[in-house]
């Protein structure tokens, strides 16, 4: 039960969530006030991300308070062109994307790139899995991988839209055990849902999608887990890594913040210590449990050399599966 | 009998003054926001996710359940008063509602909306409480196949609002389809109709288009007639609330609309439009009066279809709380939601948080009854809406449209459509081409489009997925009876009255 005052609290956050979290009480003298970006609309990875470092910089005492801007569409490409212009040179800001902008700029061919903004940090990564019905003949990634090889066509995977992370892993590894991307029987659903949805009703012989949306139904056994794309086995999911199995990929699907263009070396400096501050706290360790995000630290010049490689090889496959 | 030891502990959680407290607060915020066109259920809930980190996983719940109902009730005020749809399930109240409103009986569009909701909300609760398990079964047996033999079922649906000339419908019909297409194509992720601009890659929301053809097309056609002395709006004619008359040709609809409604909502790509567009047309067929359509307002074509979406929302409940399926952009929230209290939603969220859920459910009752109480005296208020003179009125009815379209993403593009749109609207109802029918092609044709393609996607290019498939074959059979079946009814009639020695052609 709630007592009286923890109810006052709380209708008093109705009252500041309802004014779109734009208020920005200051509460701890000194530090500073943070913008945030978020290139999709409100509910969404990107959108829970920013929500979720704003509430743990709040408590970590790291900012004072924060404004979060959404502008939503295409994958992070119409947010992204307003950022690098209308937001240059704004050292208390940081915007979130991750992988899905990679891909949406190259499949989208947008003019602007990630090339022109500040890698601050690469935060979160949420690694795929690979699962099948329960009914489903494959009992492992070797079964699954060897109906592909006789016949791709026979084999629809179901994942999210097209030329997504999930969709990029299927295009990786088809090329890694020989099997021609354009062959491939891809079938993109619009929200983890649908997907979902398509397995357990076996109209799929397989999904690919991130682990969160399936792992709830693979603990109840509606799903089988034949391999996850971590870099090495997780605690407490019995399956084994992509590689483990045989085929030579690994994949997260990661997110991270970004600052504009322009911005001074010293603003620079000073924001990936905070957010290093932030994702060494207990809190965030505690916040990325819950969503089954896995951290994958990375900060500035080592985050900008990843993000090149990996920009690169998305490309690659994009091509293969004829959309770049 | 366990499911209703479940549902009396669930009431015992609800039942609590703070949680009531946060029930009444929802369905207030719900109404609201439900009336403005820009904002969604799913967009407040996600602003007001951070409240999960202060109040208990009960009250939050309690009060986004509050909001979800709200939001299916307060977007049909505008859609009968204004002729402003606040959310794309109430589109297809406007078209009656408004007729309605315009000749008196606003009142009365408002009472059978309103207490349909509660009728249709209380029987889709129920079926969330009681047949939860049975209806899953059902919705994830409906394949790609099968959705795409729903959409040619929905289609014959245009056919009730083509209006006089089937030529100028379908028309209206294909220029629904191209503005449908506009955008990224989610098969193959190529952009489509887009000429090269970034803000057209997520297409056109069909709230703008219908706002920008009902409401901006409407003022605009108002506005040159200003002197013609036509259409003058009549705003109480009667009784304030339905007439003994009007409740007898009300509650058919409604149950009508609740049957239709629910167990498509709970179809993980069922949405909440397309059950509306079939309960308006089953209407249509089944009103003995169809001369009130589209010309004073018939108050079955409100009172079905308001029906129909509030049984739908509750149905989305189902896959959401069965399997952890989040179906819809609010169910997607309220489940993040669940994973910041680190509560897993899954298949195994009813055994697992049982407390959780029954409390949800039994808040759904009482958003109800809350709603309808909360509802039906703001009648008197919304009515008075309409003794504003004209040009204010309309003035009144520019500025909410533009507000409304601006809030739902910020983007001056989307100012931009709203007016192109609101222009040819203008055009079509100055030359007479009907306008609905370009807003169901735009829901409509494109997910036919992505169900077809999906399901030759997975049948390697067999089209006899449609017709091996039972469920499919049923759904097409049906749309062919829907379809052929008046007019081979008329044929025999016509042949028996001629007498069987003409055959035809030989008249």
């Amino acid at each position: 039960m709630l007592n009286r005052r923890r109810f006052l609290m709380s209708t008093a956050a109705v009252g500041a969530g309802l004014m779109t979290s734009h208020l920005s009480p200051a509460f701890a003298e000194g530090a500073p006030q943070i913008q945030l970006f978020v290139p999709a609309a409100p509910g969404g990875g990107w959108d829970q991300t920013a929500r979720t470092i704003d509430q743990v910089l709040r408590s970590e005492k790291l900012i004072s308070g924060s404004q979060i801007t959404n502008v939503g569409g295409a994958g992070g490409t119409v947010g992204l062109p307003q950022f690098i212009s209308q937001w240059n040179g704004k050292g208390n800001s940081l915007m979130v994307a991750g992988m899905v902008m990679v891909g949406a700029i190259i499949a989208n061919k947008a003019a602007n790139n990630l090339t022109q903004v500040t890698p601050i940090a690469r935060l979160t990564g949420e690694f795929e899995a690979l699962v099948v019905p329960a009914e489903s003949p494959f009992k492992t990634a070797a079964d699954f991988v060897a109906a592909l090889k006789a016949d791709p066509t026979k084999v629809p995977v179901a994942g999210g839209s097209a030329g997504g992370s999930d969709h990029i892993l299927f295009g990786l590894i088809a090329k890694t055990v020989g099997v021609p991307a354009t062959n491939l029987s891809y079938v993109p659903f619009a929200g983890g849902g649908e997907a979902l949805s398509a397995l357990l009703g076996n109209q799929v012989a397989a999904g690919i999608s991130g682990f969160g949306e399936f792992s709830e139904q693979v603990k109840a056994g509606a799903l089988r887990l034949l391999a996850i794309s971590a870099d090495k086995r997780q605690d407490g999911i019995d399956a084994p890594t992509l590689k483990e199995a045989g085929i030579d990929v690994e994949l997260f699907n990661w997110r991270g913040v970004f600052a504009p263009p322009g911005i001074s070396d010293a603003d620079k400096a000073a924001m990936v210590k905070m957010i290093e501050t932030m994702a060494k706290s207990d809190a965030w360790t505690t916040e990325c449990k819950n969503r089954n995000w896995t951290p994958i630290l990375l900060t500035g010049d080592d985050y900008a050399k990843f993000l090149t490689e990996d920009t690169a090889r998305i490309t690659a496959i994009l091509k293969d599966l004829g959309l770049a | 009998m366990e499911t209703l030891g479940h549902l009396a502990h669930g009431f015992s959680v609800a039942f609590t003054p703070v949680n009531l407290l946060w029930c009444l607060l929802g369905t207030t915020l719900g109404t609201a926001i439900g009336v403005l066109p820009g904002l969604g259920p799913a967009l407040t809930i996600a602003l007001l996710l951070p409240i999960t980190y202060q109040v208990a996983p009960e009250a939050s719940f309690i009060l986004f359940a509050g909001i979800y109902y709200g939001a299916m009730y307060g977007g049909s005020t505008t859609s009968i008063l204004l002729n402003t749809p606040g959310e794309s399930a109430t589109i297809v109240t406007a078209l009656e509602g408004n007729r309605m409103a315009r000749s008196g009986r606003g009142g009365a569009a408002l009472a059978t909306s309103a207490i349909g909701s509660f009728v249709a909300g209380t029987i889709g609760t129920m079926g969330v409480a009681f047949l939860a398990p049975v209806v899953v079964k059902f919705a994830l047996a409906f394949g790609p196949a099968e959705y795409f033999s729903l959409m040619v079922l929905a289609f014959i649906t245009v056919s009730a609002v083509l209006g006089s000339s089937s030529v100028r419908g379908l028309t209206s019909l294909f220029a629904g389809f191209v503005i449908g297409m506009i955008g990224v194509d989610l098969q193959t992720g190529q952009p489509r109709f887009t000429f090269g601009m970034t803000e057209l890659l997520d297409g056109v929301d069909v709230i703008i288009a219908a706002v920008g053809l009902f409401a901006v097309g409407e003022t605009l056609y108002m506005a040159s007639r200003r002197y013609a002395g036509k259409d003058e709006i009549v705003p109480l004619k009667g009784s304030l609330y339905m007439t003994a008359a009007e409740w007898g040709r009300s509650w058919k609809p409604w149950l009508r609309g609740a049957a239709i409604g629910f167990p498509i909502g709970a179809m993980p790509a069922g949405g909440a439009e397309i059950p509306t567009f079939l309960s308006y047309a089953i209407e249509k067929k089944l009103s003995k009066h169809k001369e009130e359509f589209g010309t004073v307002g018939a108050i079955e074509g409100v009172a079905g279809p308001e029906a129909a979406n509030n049984a739908s929302a509750a149905g989305v409940l189902v896959p959401m709380l069965t399997l952890g399926l989040p179906t819809s952009a609010t169910a997607a929230i309220m489940l993040s939601a669940f994973q910041s209290y680190g509560i897993n939603p899954g298949p195994l969220l009813l055994t697992t948080q049982g407390d959780l859920v029954w409390g949800l459910i039994a808040s759904l009752f009482i958003a109800n009854v809350i709603l309808v109480i909360l509802n039906l005296p703001l009648i008197g208020l919304w009515v008075r809406l309409l003794k504003i003179p004209a040009p204010q009125l309309y003035a009144g009815i520019l500025v909410f449209a533009t507000v409304g379209t601006y809030g739902i993403s910020q983007s001056p593009i989307d100012l931009v459509i709203l007016y192109l749109l609101g222009a040819a609207g203008f055009l079509m109802r100055r030359f007479d081409f009907p306008t609905a029918p370009v807003i169901i092609g735009m829901i409509l044709g494109p997910l036919a489009e992505t169900q077809f393609r999906r399901a030759m996607t997975i049948s390697n290019g067999d089209w006899s997925v449609f017709y091996t498939h039972k469920l499919s074959l049923t759904l097409l059979t049906l749309a062919f009876i829907g379809l052929a079946g008046p007019h081979i009814w008329a044929f025999i009639e016509h042949r028996r009255r001629r007498g069987p020695e003409h055959v035809p052609g030989d008249a």
